[in-house]
């Protein structure tokens, strides 16, 4: 699988998330050749690890299917997983770039079947959700998994574990020998969609992440509300498996503080709003959801979501960045600590679950990585001509919602198309 | 000038730019609230930093210079360290409660005001604190009886301290300087008058846009 042909008019595109799959699939639907490389064992990044998506809130899984039609039928895309660039050399219009390609341990014979996943014991913090739960070491990253092929997790190799699940296959599909691999390929053009990661609640020290429970964060939050989630779609305090039903929401929990994100994070206003639905959603005028907020920053045609979302009456709004969140420790409750600005009046809150609502932040440092491409003080790529043949999209470039990371992964991948069009001579 | 431009008129706000310390960052503030939220002292002031930025910018100049809320902080420095904007909150406050002395508008007999002002005075008159004399203003600073009372409380801790010699009664006289007081008063001056200029200038500024 790793007679990769590539060209100096072959477009490489890092990162199979949403960006990363429009870019792709709008430059190789342009008649050029594509490399998509995906460093996780499926494509789909974090729109496949939500619940719902704004402004329609429809679930993601439509959108995934759409895409991977497009893929599917498409011959000019090659999709490389468990891939990863090293290096990157050379100028706009040839570039060599060395990939590592990491081991699946499993070959295309794999039907998903399950077999495999039946027969191995061994379990580790399942990534998709986020940790709140464990899945197997042989395993289906989640159920729209693109490729529609089991994993074997790299640390139970060389254990009985492993052989127990090469002997389960039936269709010869496991192959405990796979190595890592690397391999050198030229490209014209490269377009970086490493997205974001949310940003890491716990060096936030007031607000306890790492010490109450029953403080979660909002990418969490999301995988419980979903039916195919660690709770089946229950919202379940971490502390006691109870229904939360008095639910807080913490603003600018990283962003807008020189203290942790400088940036405002954008999408995070909105996508709160959002999930004070899935709790009307789960219980009707019997749910509460608490917004603590700076100001709202629902962005453009996402007022209307806020207009609503204001009228209804289980939803309030308090205009307070928390100063602290301490624990009542025989309710395992976790109460809210400051001052309400509208009135400037001192509050102690308990809530049942208290969600925070985390920044985004790149999620590849390319300062710590041979690659030259200028970056912005936060750490997303800049827009500079000095990159060359090189650009971002999505979510690599800057804190963007879905509609806006594929708008720009759409125009990153005409800013590639015009690269390579000048190579081939076909562009001046 | 029509009255309704003269209601928002951000005179005080500039004022306190001109001449409170770290004033310029009073109009950095967006209200977040974290700052109040964290004050250990929090639920004793009128009101909290928040609110004290608010009212600079709202005009109201009285109220801000003669409340006694500024004059809480203990300088903890937890609203500095959670400040999302990275405000010098307790410097403004600071600074805020030092023009208000100096404008003679600070409320009389605040603990904290009383203080600061011994310890000025004491620190002046030899360029070094001495602390047997400031601690001992302290306890008589409401009158002889508490003063006494206070003495009498503390003696354990007093005569511990002249046993491991901690402290030398001989100061209580008049004690000892830093080498060069003449140089310390002469920094101070210079540094009064820096200030003043700065003052006076920002004045004229404002006088000249209104």
């Amino acid at each position: 699988m790793t007679n990769v042909v590539a060209t100096n008019q072959t477009i490489l595109v890092v990162g199979g998330g949403i960006s990363g799959m429009t870019a792709a699939l709008e430059a190789a639907e342009c008649g050029k050749d594509v490399i998509l490389i995906e460093k996780n064992p499926s494509l789909g990044g974090r729109v496949a690890q939500l619940y719902k998506y704004f402004p329609k809130m429809c679930f993601p899984t439509c959108g995934m299917e759409i895409n991977l039609r497009r893929i599917k039928s498409n011959r000019r895309l090659r999709i490389l997983t468990l891939t990863e660039v090293t290096s990157v050399t050379g100028d706009t219009g040839n570039y060599s770039v060395t990939l590592k390609l990491s081991p699946r341990y499993v070959n295309e014979n794999c039907t998903a079947c399950g077999a495999c996943a039946n027969a191995v014991t061994a379990e580790f913090d399942n990534e998709y959700n986020y940790g709140l739960n464990k899945r197997k070491s042989a395993y289906l990253p989640f159920a729209m998994a693109y490729p529609q092929r089991y994993v074997i997790d790299s640390r139970i190799i060389g254990t009985e574990e492993a052989s127990k699940a090469k002997a389960a296959c039936p269709v010869n599909a496991i192959d405990l020998d796979m190595q890592v691999q690397e391999l050198k390929i030229t490209v014209g053009a490269i377009i970086w969609a490493t997205g974001w990661k949310p940003y890491d609640a716990n060096k936030i020290q007031p607000y306890g992440y790492d010490r109450i429970p029953n403080v979660i964060t909002s990418v969490e939050f999301e995988r419980m509300a979903d039916p195919l989630g660690p709770t089946g779609g229950k919202l379940l305090r971490p502390s006691d498996q109870k229904e939360a039903k008095n639910i807080a929401f913490i603003q600018c929990a990283g962003s807008r503080d020189r203290n942790y994100l400088k940036h405002c994070s954008r999408m995070c206003c909105t996508a709160t709003l959002k999930q004070t639905t899935y709790i009307r959603e789960k219980y009707g005028d019997e749910g509460k959801a608490n917004i603590y907020y700076i100001d709202i920053r629902a962005i453009d045609r996402f007022e209307d979501l806020y207009q609503k979302v204001k009228q209804d009456p289980t939803v309030t709004f308090i205009k307070s960045k928390v100063a602290s969140i301490t624990q009542d420790k025989s309710t395992g409750n976790p109460i809210l600590n400051g001052v309400n600005t509208e009135g400037y009046q001192r509050y102690s809150t308990p809530y049942d679950l208290v969600v925070l609502a985390v920044g985004m932040e790149p999620s590849v440092d390319f300062t710590q990585l041979p690659i030259n491409i200028t970056l912005n003080e936060s750490g997303f790529i800049e827009f500079d001509p000095k990159n060359g043949g090189q650009f971002a999209a999505g979510c690599a470039s800057d804190a963007l919602d879905v509609n806006r990371a594929v708008q720009h992964a759409t125009a990153s991948s005409l800013r590639a198309i015009q690269v390579i069009n000048k190579v081939a001579g076909a562009e001046a | 000038m029509s009255q309704a431009v003269e209601k928002y008129r951000n005179t005080f706000l500039r004022e306190v730019e001109a001449n409170v310390e770290e004033g310029q960052w009073v109009k950095m503030c967006m209200q977040c609230g974290v700052c109040s939220g964290s004050c250990p002292l929090g639920p004793h002031w009128e009101h909290p930093p928040q609110e004290i930025f608010m009212m600079i910018r709202a005009n109201k100049r009285e109220e801000v210079l003669t409340s006694s809320s500024m004059w809480f902080c203990t300088s903890c420095y937890n609203c500095i360290a959670r400040c999302p904007r990275e405000l010098p909150i307790t410097h403004i406050m600071h600074g805020l409660a030092h023009y208000a002395q100096r404008q003679g508008l600070a409320p009389k007999e605040l603990p904290t005001a009383k203080f600061a002002k011994r310890f000025w005075d004491n620190l002046l008159k030899k360029g070094r604190v001495n602390e047997l004399q400031l601690g001992l203003q302290l306890y008589f600073m409401n009158g002889l009886a508490e003063g006494i009372k206070t003495s009498l409380k503390m003696q354990k801790v007093g005569l511990g301290m002249l046993k491991t010699k901690r402290m030398d009664p001989m100061e209580a006289l008049g004690g000892h300087g830093c080498k060069d007081i003449k140089g310390l008063k002469a920094a101070l001056n210079k540094a009064k008058q820096i200030e003043e200029t700065k003052a006076a200038k920002a004045l004229e500024r404002l006088q000249s846009k209104s």
